[in-house]
């Protein structure tokens, strides 16, 4: 504490090893680099399409150079022809992004091939699975985006929450397995997100960090959520149980986030069946969310307008999801959003677990184990309805 | 993603360079033209039948062609430098290179040429350079063109990094085939030899270097026409020479990105080949292509006499579209009947869009 009453003390050598270290570093990047040779081997020339937009006789192409040399597009073919296209005059330097407009009769659900040649003469590919004109980003996208975050997310997990009367007679050991239950049932939707933002981030060249992006988007969102937490309990240790409503919420909310980023994109390349079969899929298995939300709160009556606001906070982030996937296309974005979702549930299921533990402080004794299977189960089994 | 190997030439010793231009300056023929520092391009171009004016600037290109419904097209606007370059495809098409030219002690004609190889750098679509290995500097190499009966000395000088030869198609000895273990061997850099012998068959014929890996020795650039005359000569026409090439920027071995007629892409889109109406015209059309087994040769609008490899004056068919594979040759003998502009182009269309296509355009 001594050390506190003076800050020269204390931060005076630091800004001086701060200083030493700034110098060294100058020095060794001006002069440091001429005792090494310059690589030997070619350009690395790299590019990540991060969107690709089609409108009748133009291929529109936004894409970022995620390798260590600027890239300069030359020419352009497309399935082997080549095309006059505009944008990308010059080289694009690491990180930077162009967007390239390619002049071509492009045909709807056929696949296409977009071979960009650099000045090196190197090839960078591009497939578009099967065309699909790009929806436009207007009021009625907008609104087609609402409805279906609002299937999706909001709906179904109000519909969840009505089973809350049936839950309040079950008794303590029915709760412990419900939140067992629970705790399986997020289980399963932070393996699936994992897995889906990893997929994703491999996608994109990996400049931002690739798959550890989503990790750390994950431990971001846990540390929040846990400093969150610790705001929460502060001086209303009486009110757990909504407490842990509103953590489950936003933890199921956040993952609802990269759900709805996965419909939009999906809807924005022409990829979503849209209809009966999505919101039906969705709407049973988000409805297992909404249990899980109001499995903390058999012992409590919350008014009516704090249990739809529940509803609202994990389901709405589904329709922000669903904007943002269907307007950016940014792969390592929705990686690591996707990794966002992950760390919140993680943070969930630590808060869930102690209420698990029956009165001697166990925590897997065969009802607890048994929810918890149902739990993953139900997730795998009405995921397989879901088919965005 | 794949990126093709650093180009070399940059590394190339003012020594080199000096040898290559004093090559460049000694030789009285051939089209040679070579870049000396990126600076000063050295260009000499004589001999050969009479050459028509082209508007020839390098930078211009004309009106645009297609896009998109319209055809393909590079980028509008964009176009090679054929000064940086050192040659121009509208000049080799009727650039034929006939040597200097003595006589032998037993009265025959004898022909000389001096042959350069060279790695360069060339602007083989715009905006895309190429590590290219050349003779004198060009893509497809000179024309050379003899008699039968004639006596041919060709001197070639290795002034690439790598090792090359020059091996002709032909009738010769053994030791002249210019492959590596026979006669002079494989040429290494710095080194020279003299390739001799007798003009024959009559034809349409091509030379290249033959090292190994032969794919790679072709495809880099180093092939070239060689035309071996009747004794009694060809009916006078507007003759044209057209070497079929691909490019394969990326070295994978597989397929090319680029495809054209004597060096550059959609060249004679832009700059079309000006005949004259119901004017003779013969086409020495070789293929080189590597890495596609076939390419092909054909004309809108007309028709042609074919006459395969050359080696005889009547012609074996009447038609719009032949086909060549790699090494095949032949000589196609055409008169327009109205004018206007005429597509000529592979038909095998994958070729054409990625650059294998161009104009005729025929005027009174």
């Amino acid at each position: 504490m001594t050390t506190a009453s003076n800050p020269a003390r204390t931060w005076g050598p630091a800004l001086g090893v701060v200083t030493l270290i700034a110098l060294v570093l100058t020095a060794l990047a001006i002069f440091g680099g001429d005792t090494l040779p310059d690589r030997t081997g070619p350009p690395i020339e790299e590019l990540s399409v991060e969107q690709t937009m089609l409108t009748p006789g133009e291929i529109a192409l936004s894409v970022r150079n995620t390798g260590a040399d600027p890239v300069r597009v030359a020419q352009v073919f497309v399935n082997d022809a080549y095309v006059d296209f505009s944008g990308g005059d010059t080289a694009i330097d690491r990180f930077g992004t162009e967007t390239l407009r390619l002049s071509y009769p492009w045909q709807s659900e056929q696949p296409y091939h977009v071979s960009m040649v650099t000045s090196t003469g190197a090839v960078i590919e591009h497939e578009i699975a099967a065309a699909v004109a790009t929806p436009r980003a207007d009021g009625g996208f907008f609104a087609l985006m609402t409805l279906l975050g609002t299937y999706v997310g909001i709906i179904p997990v109000v519909l969840g929450m009505l089973f809350l009367p049936t839950l309040r007679r079950i008794g303590s050991r029915g709760v412990r397995v419900l939140l067992a239950i629970t705790v399986g049932l997020l289980a399963f939707l932070a393996i699936d997100a994992t897995l889906e933002g990893f997929e994703l981030a491999e996608e994109a060249g990996g400049a931002f960090g690739g798959t550890a992006l989503v990790v750390l988007g994950a431990l971001l969102a846990f540390l929040a959520l846990s400093a969150l937490d610790h705001r929460l309990s502060r001086g209303a240790a009486e009110r757990t149980g909504l407490r842990l409503a509103l953590l489950i919420a936003i933890g199921i909310g956040l993952h609802n986030l990269g759900e709805g980023l996965a419909i939009g994109a999906a809807y924005a390349v022409g990829e979503l069946a849209l209809g009966i079969t999505l919101v039906v899929g969705f709407a049973i298995h988000n409805t297992t969310e909404g249990l899980a939300i109001v499995s903390p709160l058999t012992r409590r009556r919350p008014s009516l307008v704090r249990l739809l606001g529940l509803g609202v906070i994990a389901g709405a982030p589904a329709i922000l999801g669903a904007l943002i996937g269907g307007t950016v296309t940014n792969p390592e974005l929705s990686g690591f959003l996707l990794g966002i979702g992950v760390g919140a549930i993680a943070q969930v299921i630590v808060q869930l677990v102690p209420a698990v533990r029956d009165k001697a402080g166990r925590l897997l004794d065969p009802a607890t184990v048994g929810g918890a299977t149902a739990g993953l189960l139900a997730m795998y089994l009405t995921g397989l309805l879901v088919t965005a | 993603m794949t990126a093709p190997e650093s180009p070399e030439h940059d590394q190339i010793p003012p020594s080199r360079r000096r040898f290559l231009l004093g090559g460049a300056l000694a030789g009285t023929a051939g089209a040679a033209a070579l870049g000396l520092g990126g600076a000063l391009t050295a260009s000499a171009n004589n001999g050969g039948s009479g050459q028509p004016d082209h508007s020839g600037g390098g930078n211009q290109i004309g009106h645009a062609h297609g896009g998109g419904a319209k055809g393909p097209t590079f980028r509008h606007g964009s176009t090679v430098d054929h000064e940086a370059n050192g040659f121009h495809p509208t000049d080799i098409l009727r650039d034929f290179d006939y040597g200097r030219t003595s006589r032998t002690e037993d009265g025959r004609v004898l022909r000389e040429w001096d042959v350069y190889a060279s790695d360069e750098e060339i602007e083989v679509a715009p905006g895309v350079k190429y590590p290219a290995w050349t003779f004198n500097g060009r893509i497809p190499g000179p024309t050379l063109r003899c008699t039968e009966g004639d006596r041919l000395r060709v001197h070639f000088h290795n002034g690439s990094e790598h090792p090359h030869t020059m091996h002709f198609h032909g009738m010769h000895p053994a030791e002249m085939d210019g492959i590596p273990g026979l006669g002079a061997g494989t040429i290494e850099p710095g080194g020279s030899t003299v390739y001799e012998f007798d003009a024959e068959p009559f034809g349409v014929h091509l030379y290249h270097c033959h090292v190994g890996p032969l794919a790679e020795h072709m495809a880099r650039g180093l092939y070239g026409t060689f035309i071996v005359d009747p004794k009694q000569g060809r009916p006078a026409a507007d003759e044209q020479v057209m070497v079929m090439h691909g490019f394969n920027t990326t070295f994978d071995g597989e397929g090319n990105q680029l495809y054209a007629v004597n060096g550059i892409p959609f060249h004679y889109m832009h700059e079309p080949v000006r005949v004259k109406l119901g004017e003779l015209v013969r086409i020495y059309l070789i293929n080189t292509l590597e890495y596609d087994p076939i390419n092909s040769f054909h004309v809108h609008g007309n028709f042609f006499d074919y006459y395969p490899t050359g080696t005889r004056l009547e012609p074996t068919e009447f038609t719009d579209t032949i086909i060549q594979g790699q090494g095949q040759r032949g000589i196609c003998e055409m008169r327009f009947k109205y004018p206007g502009k005429y597509m000529f182009h592979a038909h095998k269309t994958e070729f054409a869009e990625l650059g294998w296509m161009g104009f005729f355009e025929v005027t009174e």
